[in-house]
């Protein structure tokens, strides 16, 4: 394995780091946690040599590959990009938050969560398979969820990440379903496949339906309007994570998913008109807000809104260059804005607020801070020599070159424009407002420069910003031209890095924006009067109310059909199948089927009117429970008669012991219920529940009379002709039971004994009402033990006994078997209990009805694991014939151990459950009287 | 004869159900009973019926369907398994709730339901 996989897994470890390091000093915390990350980084850097050659690395672990499902991870250009500004900036993140978080807040919590986020950031870019990208997505909505709700106890906290989750998680599962009409469209969720059939994805019926959810997802994420409030709403989150998250990574990773997919789904109108005219409606919308803020974060996130929308507004076009030209602002935004956001941060940190209103004439105070501050906000409004300028004037000059609007594409660069005196306008503010004009107001401290460590990533951010402004070609030339190239799966076209085109229209565009927006500002009064005329309406105010409208419409629609009675429940479940059931049936032509009927007897039509009429009498009667469980077994013996009739001697064997079981199992139960049943339901729910079961009644035998009526094409003619050869047995039922569907029947034995114990623990600790009398107020008999009944039962027990074993050891060529001859002897021995009573039984049947249990199960699996020892498959048998004198010819099987364990497993669950039951009423009698 | 058989399933399955829908856990466990004893016939039917034709080889011409008695046999064992259980279960419920009621709490009589009503209409 090579170290691709290790790149999203090295940060997974990382998780762990702070928590563990998080005693020691925050310093060496932070060091420690910044380790595993910066680790990666190297070997992401290491791949970047041969990347920008043109070459794209894959590798996947199979995971289950019977669907296709692998974990697959990829690195081409994009997820270099990608993972170098994850990584770098998360990197200066963990620095400054080292200086930024109080003492009073958990670093080692803080780091976990970052590294948490890190490692689902890095495994969206890095994924080369689209549910493993949707499952790394919705990680990282889960971790920013807690990140921005780290400092809980604040109100506003918690309720921007619920908005956050809840807007991102519901574009998550749009996304969801895009992926996955996607993948089955193709036919591959592998990634590379999806990239190369992109002509075919455009064609195909789907194609519609698969953008908008996809770019749901997408606008989610990266907060595009209309969903664009949750972003600002999540600045209650710890500046460093703003810096993080809503500057240069999670928010991104809805423009990364554009740029991903952009192959496979660009280049058509509809893509046109949805992304790129959403993308312009951000963008216009965002920067006009973010004017308007008076709070730094707030005009920070409403920018970042906007720029988020300058290059959805790119990648909407569909031209290569406008591509180009949105990766490059994906870099450059990701800069300056995590250094503003820093920038923010320190300004908050050392003077206490962030009101805009209050914090004046910072000059003279953070000299240091300020200079950084306002060069990367000056590469937020796009001044030459920085790299903000570069990008704005490759969109600038896309603007001019894109005609899908026909006759109305002017609008585009005009509007282009004015979004552009926007920009100008708030990154002027953030400079004037916060450092000139005046005098600081009312401020909680006394602002000073931050700690030194603090600035460093500011200053490294910054500096990156000059660098790429001065020699673009030079820094980010390489790095670009493989990320462009790997977004569009082909070669990216000629361009050029330049800050001097000489003099064009985009140049004249990039003036008229910071003239305007400077002339914007100088006047910013009026614009503000004309602003404060509008009714303040909060986002979040209409969030919370649309969520507490939503929630309080579910509480009222459960309510209605969820009552908690299980009466009610069930009636429709079953009204429901019903349902479902008669209008496929109806789709039949006919009932009766081409199978010859066999004709009917005296004897059968006696034994179906005996079942009729003690079936009807269990209900008629089922308010006298005693008398209903009578009737009950008649029902029983009649059943298992049927059994005998229609050629199977095993079912009804094991029918009749089963039905002596229960019987006795429901009248021990009924001595602690209530003898009789009181009149309750009402003659409507009587004729409702009435008419409901006749109709499933007369549904289920229909169809039992059609599949009787029609030809039988079994697949048991294998069992029948292999079951003496293959199983070395005549008796095809065991042979199947024990043999070719052993490994069923060993699944079923463990059922029997989990349900055995299952009992055993309720039955244990179990408060009983314990009747002293009957119904009638008649006490008890005290002749418990009739001296008859202990004599016959004493002297039938071995009888008992010895025709369990006949039937235990017949049962593999004539009928029988573990099953019967289990409960068999489980009736002879609570033939003994009834007898002679618990206490009796305890001193001379020494059985662990348990460790029977666990014996059972243990010696049916090791007869199928000895099978391992000889070469053959889980629960093969072997058999074979021997002779001894006098007994003569004789067959061993190993098919017999398998039965043992079934014989005494049934044994040990049967008695576990009545023994224990029956124990229950011997014990002291309570004192006082039931009350019903 | 496969009419009179499919009747009887039909019946049972009809008590069964009536049974199951009764508010006492008693005659649940009675209705599931019932109900059991209709799946199998009705699974076992699936194997179609035959007279004197049990799968045991050599013991006669032809040989009924093997897999589904196999199946139903476990099934019956199972069954038993879960009729116990939800016994248990029954008494368990009674013991700790105070009643037998499979909503754990008794229905309101149609008397106390009009009182409530008509106090909230004041």
């Amino acid at each position: 394995m090579s170290s691709l996989i290790w790149l999203p897994f090295l940060p997974l470890l990382g998780t762990l780091v702070p928590l563990l390091s998080a005693r020691y000093s925050r310093t060496a915390c932070a060091f420690l946690t910044a380790a595993l990350p910066a680790l990666t980084l190297l070997l992401v850097l290491s791949y970047a040599g041969d990347i920008f050659q043109g070459e794209r690395f894959q590798e996947a672990l199979p995971w289950i590959p019977a669907i296709g499902l692998n974990l697959s991870f990829r690195l081409d250009g994009l997820a270099l990009l990608f993972a170098i500004l994850i990584l770098g900036i998360g990197l200066l993140v963990i620095l400054y938050a080292r200086y930024y978080l109080s003492a009073k807040d958990s670093i080692g919590k803080f780091y976990a969560y970052l590294i948490l986020f890190m490692f689902a950031m890095l495994g969206v870019v890095l994924s080369n398979n689209l549910i493993q990208i949707w499952f790394f997505w919705e990680l990282t909505s889960i971790s920013s969820f807690l990140l921005i709700s780290f400092w809980g106890h604040k109100t506003e906290a918690r309720k921007g990440a619920r908005m956050a989750l809840t807007v991102t998680g519901a574009g998550g599962l749009a996304l969801l379903a895009g992926l996955l009409i996607l993948g089955n469209t193709v036919d591959s969720f592998n990634l590379q496949d999806i990239l190369d059939s992109g002509d075919f994805i455009k064609a195909s019926a789907n194609y519609p339906i698969i953008v908008v959810l996809i770019l749901i997802g997408a606008f989610t994420k990266s907060a595009q309007f209309p969903f664009h409030f949750w972003l600002p709403n999540a600045m209650a989150a710890p500046t460093p994570v703003s810096a993080y998250l809503h500057s240069a990574t999670m928010v991104k990773a809805g423009i990364f998913l554009m740029a991903r997919f952009y192959p496979a789904l660009a280049d058509t109108n509809l893509w046109f008109l949805i992304v790129s005219l959403t993308g312009l409606a951000t963008f216009l919308v965002g920067a006009y807000i973010a004017i308007f803020q008076h709070d730094l974060k707030g005009l920070l996130a409403n920018s970042t809104i906007s720029h988020l929308g300058l290059i959805t507004l790119l990648l909407g076009m569909g031209t290569d260059l406008a591509a180009v030209a949105a990766i490059f602002h994906i870099i450059n935004h990701a800069t300056f804005k995590a250094s503003l956001f820093m920038a923010a941060g320190i300004i908050d940190h050392e003077s206490g607020s962030r009101d805009m209103r209050q914090l004046n004439g910072l000059w003279k105070y953070m000299p240091y801070t300020a200079t950084l501050a306002m060069v990367a906000s000056a590469s937020m409004a796009g001044v030459p020599l920085l790299n903000g300028f570069l990008s704005k004037e490759m969109f600038f000059t896309e603007t001019l070159h894109q005609a899908s609007l026909g006759s109305l594409s002017w609008f585009i660069p005009v509007l282009a424009t004015l979004g552009g005196v926007f920009a100008v306008a708030y990154s002027t503010r953030f400079i004037h407002d916060v450092f000139f004009n005046g005098e600081p107001i009312n401020l909680p401290k006394t602002p000073h420069e931050p700690p030194r460590y603090m600035r460093v990533p500011v200053e490294i951010l910054v500096a990156l910003c000059l660098l790429v402004g001065i020699f673009p070609s030079l820094v980010v030339g390489d790095l670009l031209y493989a990320a462009a190239s790997a977004a569009l799966n082909t070669p990216a076209p000629e361009y050029s890095l330049a800050i001097w085109h000489g003099f064009n229209f985009p140049l004249l565009m990039s003036v008229v924006a910071l003239v305007g927006g400077l002339y914007m500002y100088h006047n910013r009064i009026h614009l503000f009067k004309f602003q404060a005329q509008f009714p303040a309406s909060d986002p979040k105010l209409v969030f919370e109310s649309i969520v507490q409208y939503i929630t309080h419409k579910a509480k009222s629609i459960i309510a209605v059909t969820e009552n908690g009675s299980l009466q009610r429940y069930i009636f429709f479940t079953l009204a429901f199948a019903v349902v479902m059931t008669a209008s496929s049936l109806m789709k039949l032509n006919t009932t009766a089927g081409q199978r010859p009927e066999i004709p009917v007897d005296a004897l059968s039509i006696t034994c179906a009117v005996l079942l009729t009429i003690s079936a009807l009498a269990t209900v008629i009667w089922h308010r006298r429970r005693l008398v209903a469980l009578l009737t009950l077994s008649v029902v029983g013996l009649i059943v298992s008669l049927a059994f005998a009739q229609f050629s199977a001697p095993d079912l009804a064997l094991t029918q009749l012991s089963v039905e002596v079981v229960t019987v006795i199992l429901l009248i021990l139960a009924l001595f602690f219920l209530p003898q009789k049943t009181p009149k309750e339901s009402s003659p409507r729910r009587v004729v409702r529940d009435l008419g409901l079961a006749s109709l499933i009644g007369g549904v289920v035998g229909t169809i039992s009379y059609a599949l009787m009526t029609r030809p039988l094409d079994t697949i048991s003619t294998f069992f029948t002709a292999n079951s003496k050869t293959g199983g070395g047995g005549t008796n095809v039922v065991n042979v199947i039971l024990v043999d070719f569907r052993g490994f069923d029947t060993l699944g079923e034995i463990t059922v029997l004994g989990i349900a055995a114990l299952g009992i055993y623990k309720l039955v244990a600790r179990m408060k009983l009402f314990m009747p002293s009398s009957d119904d009638n107020g008649l006490a008890w008999s005290t002749d418990r033990h009739p001296i008859l009944l202990a004599v016959i039962s004493q002297s039938l027990l071995p009888l008992a006994l010895l025709v369990s074993a006949y039937i235990f050891l017949r049962g593999h060529n004539l009928p029988g078997g573990g099953f019967i001859a289990g409960l068999i002897t489980s009736v002879a021995i609570i033939q003994q209990y009834v007898a002679h009573g618990v206490e009796w039984i305890k001193t001379r049947i020494k059985l662990d009805y348990q460790v029977m249990i666990g014996s059972g199960i243990g010696i049916a699996t090791l007869s199928g694991l000895g099978s391992w020892v000889f070469g053959h498959t889980f629960l093969s048998t072997w058999f074979d014939y021997f002779y001894l004198p006098l007994i003569g010819k004789f067959e061993l099987a190993s098919a017999m151990i398998f039965d043992l364990g079934v014989y005494l497993t049934v044994v040990g669950a049967t008695m576990l459950i009545l023994a224990n039951l029956g124990q229950l009423t011997t014990s002291e009698r309570p004192i006082q009287k039931e009350h019903d | 004869m496969e009419g009179l058989y499919a009747f009887c399933v039909g019946l049972l399955t009809a008590c069964g159900i009536f049974l199951t829908l009764r508010g006492r856990s008693f005659s649940v466990v009675i209705g599931l009973t019932l109900l059991s004893y209709a799946v199998n016939l009705f699974l076992f039917a699936s194997g179609r019926l035959k007279l004197n034709a049990a799968a045991v080889l050599g013991e006669s011409e032809q040989y009924s369907d093997p897999l589904p008695q196999a199946l139903v046999l476990t099934a019956i064992v199972i069954g038993f398994a879960m009729t116990a259980f939800a016994v248990i279960l029954a008494m368990r419920a009674r013991a700790d709730l105070g009643n037998d009621h499979v909503d754990g709490n008794l229905p309101k009589l149609p008397s106390e339901v009009s009182n409530k009503s008509s106090g909230g209409n004041k």
